[in-house]
């Protein structure tokens, strides 16, 4: 009994060091996220042509938002199939919603 | 047992926002969700992406936006999105004070956003005479912007009632996943900001 119950903290310090390395990871994800930000707004406030700041600053965004789902919202983690099964099929839903109203419109 | 000590059980497990069977179906529930706002807002984005070129005559989107505020504006809510994460991290560790502490940072800064964007829309309602009904451009932008802010306010009010009511419970398995939900919500809202800031301002302005 004894041995199961020192088993059993050794395991929840593991997982506290483990939190506490993931933990750092989220701050470090945190500072490229700020760096994302300012070079996107450095980009268009430079003027630099519009063919090129657009996609990049498009893929920025997307890159940030993968960041923030799979860091800071814990998608990394195991047991998110059902979220992210959830949630894709809300991305998709949302691409074609775009893509038909800009296509409506813009044709 | 009774149903008080299988909430608060002595020793808290893990991952107490999964800890039963309620707290997972809130945690999965909550994602479908989110899969639903994110059309949601796709649809008010289509719209905006549609309609941002016809202005009726009025301002066009670059002479109305400034980068600065909405700098700023980016910056608090990206700060929010960390201080919401340590919140959590708090609350994994079962130590209830600091979480409430990251908690209560978090909505300080989203207050100060919200704050800002108040400020922002009535400049441009007294200053250019912007509004809901100037132009298709003027109603888009409202509505996009106008419902990431109704957000932004509905987590507020949802952190700030869940903090009051439980500050004197402190940390079980009851709240534990209300408190995780949260601050999904909290993530989910930066995430929008994200694609306002490039699509509706830096574009905006280009």
């Amino acid at each position: 009994m004894a041995e199961k119950v020192s088993a059993t903290t050794a395991q929840i310090e593991y997982e506290k060091q483990k939190r506490k390395e993931e933990m750092k990871q989220q701050v470090i994800t945190f500072a490229l996220m700020i760096i994302f930000t300012i070079i996107a707004f450095g980009m268009v406030m430079a003027e630099m042509s519009k063919l090129f700041v657009i996609p990049v600053i498009i893929v920025l965004a997307a890159v940030q938002v993968g960041f923030q789902l799979y860091y800071f919202m814990h998608m990394s983690h195991k047991g998110h199939e059902m979220p992210a099964f959830m949630f894709y099929g809300g991305v998709f839903a949302a691409f074609l919603t775009i893509l038909a109203l800009v296509v409506l419109v813009w044709w | 047992m009774s149903e008080h000590d299988v909430l608060n059980p002595k020793e808290m497990p893990l991952n107490p926002e999964k800890g039963t069977l309620e707290g997972r179906n809130k945690f999965v529930g909550f994602w479908f969700f989110l899969g639903g706002e994110t059309v949601l807002f796709a649809s008010l984005f289509g719209t905006y992406l549609a309609l941002n070129d016809s202005v009726n005559g009025g301002k066009t989107s670059e002479e109305l936006f400034g980068l600065e505020l909405v700098f700023i504006m980016t910056m608090i809510l990206l700060t929010s999105s960390l201080t919401s994460v340590y919140a959590m991290y708090h609350m994994k560790n079962n130590a209830f004070k600091k979480m409430q502490i990251w908690l209560g940072i978090t909505v300080v800064l989203g207050f100060s956003f919200l704050g800002l964007e108040i400020y922002e829309f009535t400049h441009y309602i007294h200053e250019y005479e912007f509004t809901l009904r100037s132009s298709a451009f003027g109603s888009a932008f409202y509505t996009l912007v106008g419902f990431h802010g109704g957000h932004v306010l509905f987590g507020l009010l949802w952190i700030v009632s869940l903090m009051i009511r439980n500050a004197k419970r402190g940390l079980n398995l009851y709240n534990a996943p209300k408190f995780y939900i949260a601050s999904l919500y909290w993530h989910f809202i930066d995430v929008v900001w994200v694609f306002i800031f490039t699509v509706v301002y830096l574009m905006g302005v280009l």
